[in-house]
């Protein structure tokens, strides 16, 4: 007897938010980026239509990376000593459609860069590519929040995504990015109940739904995973039964996270069973990325090369089943 | 909880003034005011006192659609009066209400198809009101069956187990949260349930605490929809709250509002 697949019928949606401006609409971008819009559970194309699949945006910083493992710096060579010839390689060789710009350099123990100077990094880095930015803090609230207004204000109509906001700090990211146009990440700690908070305040100061992105907080493989895919699946299935604040689409830092696991850093030498570590880390980066699409993600910030070449093609094969 | 608002009803003055008049800014405001307290549907009586319901019904429906698209139940004992309303409708309605009675559902059903409209059915019959959990649940039993033989989608019915003023029936309380119950798993899919929330206060004091304690005891025992007075501030925290407490919402600190947004 032929197998009946039992249909969900679902009566909410995840929100579509757009990501990048072009010439047309006001910004300076080649391509934008949609992200969201799931109508129904990730890659059930019979239950329901998957417009926009997950992307992944590569992870560039505005200096040299700090603290990041030999073989991950190794994967991308020399240009992580010049931020705008990293950010170009990520576009002209890894085909990156997106990037995520980090602004560790303005962070008080990392040079402390003044916001000005932040600013002036943007817009010349705005310069040297042409696909949509994701911008970040250095993860500093105080700094961040002088930085971070700047640099909305230096990519003014390229409808950027810039983060953090979180529950104890948002007005002034909001009204930055209402004022010059840009798209918002509310940042909660593996906590369902302040990511449907902190929507709600950021929507109550006029920031639309579709232009948020939910940042879960995820951990990786071994260190947190499956909680942040229970939270992301529970927030998942209120905003498909109709639940508005929390429907929008998800970021995720799956580079940040994988890159400073024990897994993905330690060396052959000390631990000779876990094998070389060229290939433990960026595997450890896949297989977060992997189970983290399957529970809804629709923005991965990788950072391995490698890595993103294997998820990339991973999400092609789930979407062939769509055609 | 699917909020029917209860207060477009000729019984109460200043609407049964209204109809009178054809004084329409009273009617959009009276639907505005529930719709922005909540309600998810807009429930239309013309009231006792109206002598011509069949073009009152009409009326108050072209009325009501001009300012909201929330669905409307059309609630008269006269099967004309409803249909007229139908007539008028632009999206899909409810029909308040059908009895257990062969009359009525050989007249109400065959109606609620033609206009691809929702049906309350009441488990009450000529023989007059159920005085216990398993008479209501023989009256469901008769209504699902012929709204099934007669090709009508059970999505589409509303169950109603009859409520009644506390101060006159206490001893069927209970019959009839366990009637909620029951009566979703007579059938399945899951049928979906309904009650005339304010019934259960009538001639009492204390009325707003009664109402709302039943309608959260009511949700407990799996209630879908209540046709009630959105207004009541109170009454509908109490609703969502109890939604809160049987994890149908996520919670955060500003959930009430969370809810009045979706």
């Amino acid at each position: 007897m032929a197998t009946q697949l039992m249909i969900e019928k679902w009566l909410g949606n995840v929100s579509t938010t757009t990501i990048g401006a072009t010439k047309a609409e006001g910004g300076t971008r080649a391509n934008v980026v949609k992200i969201g819009g799931e109508q129904g559970l990730p890659f059930l194309f019979q239950e329901a239509a998957m417009p926009n699949k997950p992307v992944i945006a590569f992870e560039v910083w505005d200096i040299p990376p700090v603290d990041w493992p030999d073989e991950l710096v190794k994967s991308l060579g020399s240009v992580v000593n010049d931020p705008f010839a990293w950010a170009e390689k990520c576009v002209s060789e890894y085909k990156a459609k997106i990037l995520c710009v980090r602004m560790q350099g303005a962070h008080p123990d990392f040079g402390n860069k003044s916001a000005d100077d932040s600013a002036k990094f943007i817009s010349q880095l705005l310069k040297k590519v042409s696909v949509p930015l994701i911008i970040v803090g250095s993860g500093d609230d105080q700094k961040d929040s002088q930085v971070l207004p700047l640099c909305c204000e230096a990519a003014k109509s390229e409808r950027c995504l810039v983060g953090s906001a979180v529950q104890e700090n948002y007005k002034t990211l909001v009204g930055a990015v209402l004022a010059d146009g840009h798209n918002i990440i509310a940042e909660s700690p593996i906590d369902i109940n302040i990511a449907k908070q902190l929507n709600i305040l950021i929507s109550d100061m006029g920031l639309s739904l579709d232009r948020i992105v939910i940042n879960p907080t995820i951990g990786a493989l071994g260190y947190g995973l499956e909680y942040a895919y229970s939270i992301m699946e529970r927030a998942r299935l209120a905003a498909l039964a109709g639940d508005k604040t929390v429907g929008s689409p998800f970021i995720c830092f799956v580079g940040q996270e994988t890159w400073r696991t024990k897994e993905a850093m330690i060396s052959q030498k000390e631990f000779p069973a876990w094998g070389p570590e060229a290939q433990r880390g960026v595997a450890w980066e896949i297989v977060t990325a992997a189970a983290l699409i399957q529970a809804g993600a629709d923005l991965l910030v990788m950072r391995h090369p490698k890595a993103v070449e294997k998820v990339n093609k991973y999400i092609g094969s789930l979407m062939e089943s769509s055609l | 909880m699917y909020i029917i608002g209860e207060l477009i009803n000729g019984m109460y003055a200043n609407i049964g003034s209204a109809i009178k008049e054809k004084n329409k800014s009273v009617i959009q405001k009276c639907a505005l005011d529930q719709v922005n307290a909540g309600a998810d549907a807009l429930d239309i009586n013309c009231g006792p006192a109206s002598s011509q319901p069949v073009l009152d019904m009409a009326w108050l429906v072209e009325v009501v659609q001009e300012v909201t698209v929330k669905p409307l139940s059309l609630d008269s004992s006269k099967p004309v009066a409803i249909e007229s309303g139908l007539k008028v409708l632009k999206n899909k309605g409810i029909i308040n209400s059908t009895t257990a009675d062969s009359g009525k559902l050989e007249i109400l059903v065959p109606l609620a198809k033609k206009y691809n409209a929702k049906l309350i059915g009441i488990t009450i019959s000529a023989k007059g009101i159920p005085q216990n959990k398993d008479q209501r649940l023989e009256l469901a039993a008769t209504i699902i069956s012929f709204c099934s033989d007669a090709g009508f989608s059970l999505e589409d019915l509303f169950l109603d187990p009859i409520l009644m003023p506390v101060n006159v029936a206490q001893a069927q309380m209970m019959d009839i949260l366990e009637s909620i119950r029951e009566f979703k798993v007579i059938a399945g899919p899951s049928l979906k349930t309904i009650i005339g929330l304010s019934n259960v206060s009538q001639g009492a004091h204390q009325r707003p605490l009664i109402n709302r304690t039943f309608a959260v005891m009511a949700a407990a025992y799996g209630l879908d929809a209540a046709i009630l007075n959105p207004l009541d501030k109170d009454l509908m925290d109490a609703i969502i709250s109890a939604e809160l407490i049987l994890n149908k919402q996520i919670y955060c600190d500003a959930y009430l509002d969370a809810y009045r947004k979706k």
